[in-house]
C-alpha cells in the first residue's frame, strides 16, 4: 500500500519517513551497481572516459569495476562482439551472480553495427543473452552512457518484489543461466538462442 | 628477476622464439591469460606454461576482435573505408585516416595543398602525444599504480578530445582526411584553442615526469625486463617506439619525407637497453619531440584551401594499379597496400597492423621473466585489438 | 651503421642482380600502371630461399626489413577469343559429272573459350633499415600458386625475416595458401575448426539473416528468400 507523496513531505517535515520495503530494497540495489570490467573494443575506451575524472560514472554509485564476473552486477558489453568470443561473454554472463542486468553499450553489440556483414561478427548480442539497456551510438558518448546507467536505475526502481513482473532472482524457475554457443565448422552452433531471440516486446 | 638463460638454445635466422629448458621437478602450470583479463588491452589470449612463476614458452591467441575490415572493402568504395580505418586503431583515428588518405593519393597522384598538410601534421602530432600519454597510463595502471597516473593522461586527452570534437565532429571516430586533403577547414578559434591547449602541454609532461620518472617502483620493475635485441627488432620487423627503444634509428617521418615532415626540426630519441623503461622513456620524449613540432606548425600555417580543387570526389575509380603507403602512427608502421583493377571498389585492400607484427617477438621478450612481467612487457608494446585483429 | 641519401636500386637493376647471384632464378618484372611507380619482381617459389638470402645479406641491398607480406586471391578467368580456323568443309561442287559433293578449305571464324587457371597469389613489401634512403619506394616482390585448388603451397620466408611468421599464418588461416618451412603453421583469426578461408573471393558467408528495417538490393533479396521460406 504506497503513500500519497503529500502527506509522505508533510510528514517528513515533522521527521517521519514512510517507505515501503520494495522501494528501500530497490534504493539500496539500485544505487550500488557494480560493473564488470568488460571492454571488447572501441566502445571500451569511452567506458573508461566515462569512469575518468570528467564523467565520473563512480558518483552513480558504480563505485568500482570489478574483474571477478562473481563480484559484479552489470556486464556492459562494450564494443564488437565477435564469434570468436561469444562463448565466452555468455560463459562470463553465466558466471554472474543474480541479480544480474547487461547493458548492450554501442551499435556493434545491439546488432552488429557498421561490421554487420561480418563473417565473424555476431549480429548482437542479444542473441543469446537478454539485454536491460541497449545504448545506440558508435560510439556513444559518455553522456549517453551515464543516460543509460540512470535507465537502468529507474528500470530497477521499478521491479516489485512479489507477482508476477517479479525480478529473476526472486522467482525461483526463471532461467538465470543460457546455454553456451559452439563453434562449428562455419558458424557458431546454435546461430541464436530462441528463448531470447528474436526479442519480445512486451 | 631474470633475463634469458645462457643455457637456452636459439636456432639460427631467428625462425622460431628460444627453448627454455624447465628447472627443477614438478609438471609444467598450463594457463590461458585472456580474453578477459583486466590488463591485457582488450580481448587478447596468451597461453603461458609456467614454470612455477617463470614463463617457459608463450603463444599468442588472436582474432577475438576479428571484424574483417578487409573484406568490408571489397564491397565498400574507397571513401567508404574512410570510417573504418577510424575504427582500427581506435585511439589514434586522425592518424590511420591520414595512412589511407596517403595510400589512395599515392595510387592516383593526387597532389595535396599545402594548409590541408599542415592541418594533418598538427592533427597528427596531437593524436600522437594523447595515443602516447594514454599507452604510459595504462602501463603504469597495469603496475599496480590503481589509476591515477592514468587520470592524468586522461585529463589531458580529453582537451585534445574536446579540440577534435570541435573540429571533426566526433571525439573518438574522426573520419577526417580526404584523398586531397581535408574535410573542412579549421577556424581562427580552434587555432587559438589549439595554442592553449598546445601551452599547457610541456607543464603536463613535466609532471608526469615528476610522479614517474625518478620512481623507485617504476625503475625497478622495469629496468632489464623485456629486453629485446636491435638485430632482432629488425628481423622482426618492430617499428615506432618498440624499435627505436632497442637503439635503432627508424623514423618514418624522417625516413620517407611524407607530407611536410622536412621543414619541421624535431629529434628522434633512442634506446640504449631495449627494456621497458627505455620504452617509456622514448614515449615520454617523443611526446616532448611532437609538442615542439606542434608548435612550429602553429607559428607556420599558411592560408590557402584545404582540399585540391581538382582532386575527383564523386565516381571515384582508380586506374588499374597498386599502391602501398606508410606513415610513422604512433603505434609504429602503419600502412595501406591497395590493388584496384579499375572498380569503385578496391580489389584487395590490406592493412599493415603495427601492434601485430610488434607482437611478433611477444614471446622472445618474456620468456624467463615472471607472469608479472609479462604484464609489464605486453604493456610496454602498446598494442590495440582494433589493429591486431582488423 | 647509418647511411643516409643512397637512393635504392631501379627495378631492373635488383633483377640483374638477383639474376647474377643466384644463377637458374628466373625474375619477371611486373608493371605497375598507377602513378606510385611501384613496380614488383615476380619470383619463381623454386629459389625462393636462396634469392630471399641473398636480399638479405647482399652488402649493396641490405633489404633487412620484411614490412608487408599480403595474399591476393585471383579468381578463374574465362577468355573468349576470336580465332580464325581453317576446316574441311563438304560443299556442292560443280563437276564434269554434274555435282559433286568434295571437302573444300574454308577459313571460319570461331569463338573459343578457354579457362584461365585463376591463383593465390603472396606479395612482399621491403625496406632497407640499413640503407635508408631518400623518398624510399618499397621493393615489392610476389609469388603465385600454380591453381586456387590443390596446389597452393609457397616457401615460408620465416626463416630468413621473422616478421613473416604471424603474417604468413594469416594468409593460410584466410587464404589457404600453405607455406612449406613455417614452424607453427596453424589459424592466426579464426578459430581452430573453422573449416572456409573466408577472403576468397569465391566464399559464401553462413546465412544469419537479421531483420532490417529499409531493407534493399542484397539485403532485400534475402529478406524475401527468407520470407518465402517460412
Amino acid at each position: 500500500m504506497a503513500v500519497e507523496q503529500e502527506l509522505k513531505i508533510e510528514l517528513g517535515k515533522q521527521g517521519v519517513f514512510v517507505t515501503t520495503i520494495e522501494e528501500l530494497y530497490n534504493w539500496g540495489r539500485r544505487n550500488s551497481v557494480w560493473p564488470m570490467q568488460f571492454g571488447l573494443a572501441c566502445c571500451a575506451i569511452e567506458m573508461i572516459a566515462t569512469t575518468m575524472a570528467r564523467y565520473d560514472l563512480a558518483r552513480f554509485g558504480a563505485e568500482v569495476f570489478r574483474p571477478s564476473p562473481r563480484q559484479a552486477d552489470l556486464m556492459i558489453i562494450s564494443g564488437t562482439v565477435t564469434k570468436k568470443m561469444a562463448p565466452q561473454v555468455v560463459r562470463l554472463y553465466n558466471q554472474m551472480a543474480e541479480p544480474k542486468y547487461v547493458i548492450a553499450m554501442g551499435a556493434c553489440a545491439i546488432s552488429g553495427g557498421p561490421f554487420k556483414q561480418g563473417y565473424n561478427v555476431l549480429k548482437g548480442i542479444d542473441r543469446y543473452i537478454p539485454v536491460d539497456v541497449h545504448i545506440p551510438g558508435c560510439p556513444p558518448r559518455p553522456e549517453a552512457l551515464l543516460q543509460a546507467f540512470i535507465t537502468l536505475q529507474k528500470k530497477i526502481d521499478e521491479q516489485s518484489l512479489t507477482g508476477e513482473n517479479r525480478p529473476r532472482h526472486l522467482d525461483a524457475e526463471a532461467q538465470g543461466e543460457f546455454p553456451v554457443p559452439e563453434q562449428g565448422e562455419h558458424d557458431l552452433v546454435p546461430p541464436s538462442n530462441p528463448g531470447v531471440w528474436p526479442v519480445q516486446i512486451k | 628477476m631474470s633475463l634469458v638463460d645462457e643455457k637456452t638454445e636459439r636456432v639460427p635466422g631467428w625462425n622460431r622464439p628460444p627453448v627454455i629448458a624447465p628447472d627443477g621437478e614438478g609438471e609444467l602450470l598450463e594457463v590461458s591469460m585472456g580474453p578477459h583479463h583486466p590488463s591485457t588491452h582488450g580481448v587478447f589470449r596468451m597461453d603461458l606454461s609456467l614454470d612455477g612463476e617463470r614463463v617457459v614458452k608463450l603463444k599468442p591467441v588472436f582474432g577475438y576482435l576479428h571484424r574483417n575490415h578487409e573484406q568490408i572493402a571489397e564491397t565498400a568504395s574507397y571513401l567508404g573505408m574512410m570510417p573504418y580505418t577510424d575504427r582500427l586503431d581506435y585511439i589514434c583515428s586522425l592518424t590511420n585516416n591520414w595512412a589511407y588518405a596517403l595510400a589512395v593519393e599515392k595510387l592516383v597522384g593526387q597532389a595535396v595543398p599545402e594548409r590541408a598538410e599542415y592541418i594533418r601534421v598538427i592533427t597528427a602530432e596531437l593524436t600522437r602525444v594523447q595515443n602516447h600519454a594514454s599507452a604510459i597510463g595504462f602501463l603504469i595502471q597495469e603496475m599496480g599504480a590503481s589509476g591515477t597516473p592514468l587520470m592524468y593522461a586522461f585529463k589531458e586527452r580529453e582537451k585534445i578530445l574536446d579540440l577534435f570534437e570541435s573540429l571533426t565532429g566526433s571525439r573518438m571516430m574522426c573520419n577526417y582526411m580526404r584523398f586531397g586533403g581535408c574535410r573542412v577547414d579549421v577556424s581562427a578559434a580552434w587555432l587559438d584553442a589549439t595554442r592553449k591547449v598546445v601551452a599547457g602541454l610541456p607543464q603536463f609532461v613535466d609532471e608526469f615526469e615528476a610522479l614517474l620518472t625518478g620512481n623507485e617502483i617504476l625503475m625497478a620493475r622495469t629496468q632489464g625486463v623485456g629486453v629485446l635485441r636491435p638485430d632482432l627488432a629488425v628481423n622482426a620487423g618492430v617499428t615506432g617506439p618498440m624499435l627505436r627503444g632497442s637503439g635503432v634509428n627508424y623514423d618514418i617521418r624522417k625516413v620517407d619525407h611524407y607530407g611536410i615532415y622536412d621543414r619541421f626540426k624535431f629529434r628522434v630519441p633512442l634506446g640504449d637497453h631495449g627494456d621497458v623503461y627505455d620504452r617509456y622513456m622514448v614515449r615520454i620524449l617523443e611526446m616532448r619531440e611532437s609538442i615542439g613540432i606542434l608548435e612550429q606548425a602553429l607559428k607556420e600555417l599558411p592560408g590557402g584551401p584545404v582540399m585540391d580543387a581538382k582532386a575527383k570526389i564523386r565516381g571515384f575509380r582508380p586506374k588499374p594499379g597498386e599502391a602501398y603507403g606508410r606513415i610513422e602512427a604512433p603505434k609504429g608502421e602503419l600502412g595501406f597496400y591497395l590493388i584496384s583493377t579499375g572498380g569503385a571498389e578496391p580489389y584487395r585492400y590490406r592493412v599493415r597492423p603495427p601492434s601485430l607484427i610488434n607482437l611478433t617477438v611477444l614471446e622472445d621478450m618474456c620468456l624467463g621473466h615472471n607472469v608479472a612481467d609479462v604484464v609489464l612487457i605486453f604493456g610496454s608494446v602498446d598494442i590495440v585489438l582494433g589493429e591486431v585483429d582488423r | 651503421m647509418e647511411e643516409h641519401g643512397v637512393a635504392l636500386k631501379t627495378v631492373e637493376e635488383i633483377k640483374a642482380a638477383i639474376e647474377a647471384a643466384v644463377p637458374g632464378a628466373r625474375v619477371t618484372m611486373v608493371p605497375n600502371a598507377s602513378p606510385s611507380g611501384q613496380h614488383s619482381l615476380l619470383l619463381e617459389p623454386a629459389h625462393a630461399l636462396a634469392v630471399a638470402k641473398f636480399l638479405r645479406d647482399d652488402a649493396e641491398l641490405a633489404l633487412d626489413f620484411l614490412s608487408n607480406v599480403t595474399g591476393v586471391d585471383w579468381l578463374d578467368k574465362e577468355i573468349t577469343e576470336k580465332v580464325k580456323v581453317t576446316k574441311q568443309v563438304p560443299k556442292e561442287v560443280d563437276g564434269p559429272d554434274g555435282k559433286q559433293v568434295q571437302m573444300v578449305d574454308e577459313t571460319v571464324e570461331e569463338q573459343r573459350k578457354h579457362v584461365e587457371p585463376g591463383y593465390l597469389e603472396a606479395v612482399y613489401h621491403f625496406f632497407s633499415m640499413k640503407k635508408k634512403s631518400a623518398a624510399a619506394e618499397p621493393v615489392v616482390l610476389r609469388m603465385r600458386t600454380k591453381n586456387r585448388t590443390d596446389q597452393v603451397e609457397l616457401p615460408s620466408f620465416t626463416p630468413i625475416w621473422r616478421s613473416a611468421d604471424f603474417q604468413e599464418r594469416e594468409i593460410f588461416d584466410l587464404y589457404g595458401i600453405v607455406f612449406t618451412g613455417h614452424p607453427d603453421l596453424r589459424r592466426l583469426l579464426m578459430w581452430e575448426g573453422f573449416k572456409d578461408h573466408p577472403m576468397r573471393k569465391d566464399y559464401v558467408e553462413p546465412d544469419d539473416f537479421e531483420y532490417e528495417p529499409t531493407a534493399h538490393d542484397k539485403v532485400l533479396q534475402r529478406a524475401t528468400e527468407h520470407k518465402s521460406r517460412e
